[in-house]
């Protein structure tokens, strides 16, 4: 489904990824680690199309397509998903307008009807359920006032209305409260099917007792240098990242 | 005087009176004389440079002649939905066959009342324009609303402009409400010629005590006009005066927005929008001067600026000594679209009294890059994301006007716009 190849990627002329080679596959869940500074959150906002970062070498490919010419938009509505670190306000833009908007605007793409006021009330309702999301929050402007665990939760709503193909949980679980982290983890598992698939990008192994991983890939310096299962999560739990950063800095040397 | 505009111009729009108010004309032309057309040195016209704009555009300065509107050009220009009543005006003129008689008030032509204190509101000695239009204004209109009516239906106030052979236009308003009485007016004014014309409006408002009056003007005439807008009231005990200007089109336009709090217990409001785009110049001057205890003034102007649109907002309030208690508030917020687009933003406040809550902003700024990124990774293509957020900045201002048929217009003018990139 994603292929990355010897992806480079710099801001502000500051290179940040420096070759990342990644597959994911339909119905695979990958967790991407790694200790800050790293690059995990460019890695997220690269695939998403912010446009600051600059793509100066690689290739993304998506369902076959190449992912770096489209704009963000159209990501989206190609069906990648970026769950953001830091959700934005927007005062004055209401929650339901917006997701309206949004839903409406990928079906176009896709060549579907545009949903009608009943039917996107009935499809919310029945998202809201997922997440426990209360409707009055949804009566607010989009993020406005929302709590840490609000905003995070509101995330992953939206990617249960839009229904990516493609999820990309950019540290979804920092500065959850175990409850808050229990119902978006829920929501993440309830929304994965055999035909979609997930990046979890997080700096602590705690989210993937919850949201289990099929591979954990440790990044260090925009590189991917290791890889493994679940297991690793575990070991970087209880080490930390220091052994991995040594490993790598002593091949370096050699 | 000003030697921007030649003497033989001067001799000209001076010369132009209509009839009756001979006593009001000559002190109104002393006063013009007295100030003359402003120059870039006079402070109040410093970012906007009218008179040279005059110059520049204007050929004949004799005064556009009155014509006949038909009834098709009048429905054509009533918002959708919009239930009450109409009074037309021609270049000025009022056109009684095309207006509604509005039950329970009184509305005639200035030169029918001769006893009107013209100029006792709108002083002609702080403003050349101001002085200007009570020196030789053409035609003018005077409405009266009774004690404790409360008229429920908004009066419309549709203006058609259309340049002649003259292309200076210069209108009078007197309003005058009643002691309780309530009444809202929509401003609204359409261009029908391709030729450039000069609007020089002068409106008093006479309100009485415990009143509630509402002025709200949309300006949309395109790149053709030049205006000058004189809007003042004088705010009596208990009541409440809320005045809604946006302006969306325009080659240069001035609004001067004067409230005067004369009365204990009362409140004024100020709310303004101007969405700019190509050379568009719009400067919004408002003053409220709060000259007793126990009163509010609320202001909110809005501005997005596009390509080389200029804006300028200057927002006096005066407290004096004997204003305790005052609460005011004002707020200037603007989002530039372009590098070229330029905003001149000045809050003024002076106060005397040593008992007040008073509170002033401006911002100026661009568009939220991070929300911009967040709805697009959410599908809503750029422009439409564009749009969505500047009708989020903007939207407040419209949420003041009361009459749903108008801010539903004025919303789909707004959103027309926004979602065109401006």
């Amino acid at each position: 489904m994603l292929s990355i190849k010897n992806l480079h990627a710099s801001i502000e002329g500051t290179p940040i990824l420096r070759g990342i080679n990644l597959e994911v596959k339909a119905g695979e869940v990958h967790a991407i680690m790694g200790p800050n500074g790293s690059g995990k959150s460019t890695l997220a906002s690269v695939l998403a199309g912010r446009e600051e970062y600059e793509v100066t070498e690689g290739e993304v490919s998506f369902k076959g397509i190449n992912l770096l010419d489209l704009s963000p938009e159209d990501r989206a509505r190609e069906g990648v998903f970026l769950a953001f670190q830091y959700p934005v306000e927007i005062p004055g833009v209401s929650s339901t307008n917006f997701l309206r908007t949004a839903v409406n605007q990928v079906r176009e793409y896709r060549g579907e009807e545009a949903l009608d006021a009943v039917k996107f009330l009935t499809l919310m309702k029945e998202k809201m359920r997922l997440v426990e999301i209360d409707q009055k929050l949804l009566s607010r402007s989009l993020n406005e006032g929302f709590s840490g665990g609000e905003k995070k939760r509101n995330e992953i709503f939206q990617m249960a209305m839009l229904a990516p193909t493609l999820s990309i949980l950019d540290e979804t679980d920092s500065g959850l409260d175990i409850d808050a982290l229990r119902i978006v983890s829920n929501g993440v598992n309830q929304l994965k099917t055999k035909d979609n698939a997930t990046i979890v990008v997080t700096h602590y192994q705690r989210l993937l007792d919850h949201i289990v991983p099929d591979f954990v890939h440790v990044l260090y310096n925009g590189q991917i240098v290791k890889s493994g299962t679940k297991e690793l999560a575990l070991e970087l739990e209880e080490k930390g990242y220091d052994w991995i950063k040594d490993e790598v800095d002593s091949k370096a040397t050699v | 005087m000003s030697t921007l505009i030649k003497e033989d111009i001067l001799v000209e729009l001076l010369a132009t009176t209509g009839t009756g108010f001979e006593e009001v004309r000559a002190a109104g032309k002393q006063a013009f004389q007295v100030q003359g057309f402003p120059t870039n040195k006079s402070e109040e016209y410093k970012f906007t440079a009218i008179t040279k704009k005059i110059e520049q555009s204007i050929q004949n300065f004799a005064p556009a002649a009155p014509f006949t509107v038909t009834a098709e050009e009048v429905n054509a220009n009533i918002f959708e939905g919009y239930a009450g009543d109409v009074l037309v005006f021609a270049n000025g003129h009022f056109a009684p066959a095309l207006s509604s008689t509005i039950e329970g008030v009184e509305v005639s032509l200035l030169s029918e009342k001769s006893s009107i204190a013209l100029g006792s509101i709108a002083k002609p000695e702080k403003d050349p324009f101001c002085a200007l239009n009570q020196s030789s204004f053409e035609g003018g209109i005077f409405i009266s609303v009774p004690k404790k009516a409360q008229i429920q239906k908004p009066i419309l106030l549709l203006n058609f402009f259309k340049a002649t052979a003259g292309q200076v236009i210069q209108p009078r308003v007197w309003i005058e409400a009643g002691d309780f009485a309530e009444v809202t007016f929509i401003n609204h004014s359409v261009n029908l010629s391709d030729i450039p014309y000069f609007v020089n409006k002068v409106v008093e408002v006479k309100g009485g005590v415990n009143t509630q009056i509402r002025y709200y003007k949309l300006q949309n005439e395109g790149k053709n006009v030049i205006e000058v807008s004189n809007i003042e009231t004088d705010i009596q005990k208990d009541a409440r005066f809320t005045s809604v200007n946006i302006s969306l089109s325009g080659e240069m336009v001035r609004n001067n927005l004067t409230l005067n709090i004369l009365g204990s217990n009362s409140e004024g409001n100020m709310y303004g929008l101007y969405l700019l785009n190509g050379k568009t110049h719009v400067d919004n001057h408002t003053n409220v001067d709060h000259t007793v205890p126990h009163c509010e003034s609320n202001e909110l102007y809005k501005g997005v600026l596009a390509d080389n649109s200029r804006g300028v907002f200057n927002g006096k309030i005066f407290v004096r000594q004997d204003a305790q208690k005052t609460n005011a508030f004002q707020q200037n917020s603007n989002i530039l679209l372009s590098d070229d687009a330029v905003v001149n933003t000045k809050p003024q406040l002076e106060i005397w009294a040593d008992d007040v809550k008073c509170s002033h902003g401006c911002t100026t700024g661009q568009l939220d890059e991070e929300a911009l990124f967040y709805l697009q990774a959410r599908g809503i293509g750029k422009l439409q994301a564009k749009g969505l957020l500047l009708y989020a900045f903007t939207g407040e201002v419209m949420d003041y006007i009361t009459d749903q048929s108008f801010r539903e217009y004025c919303i789909a003018q707004v959103q027309d716009r926004l979602g065109s990139n401006l």
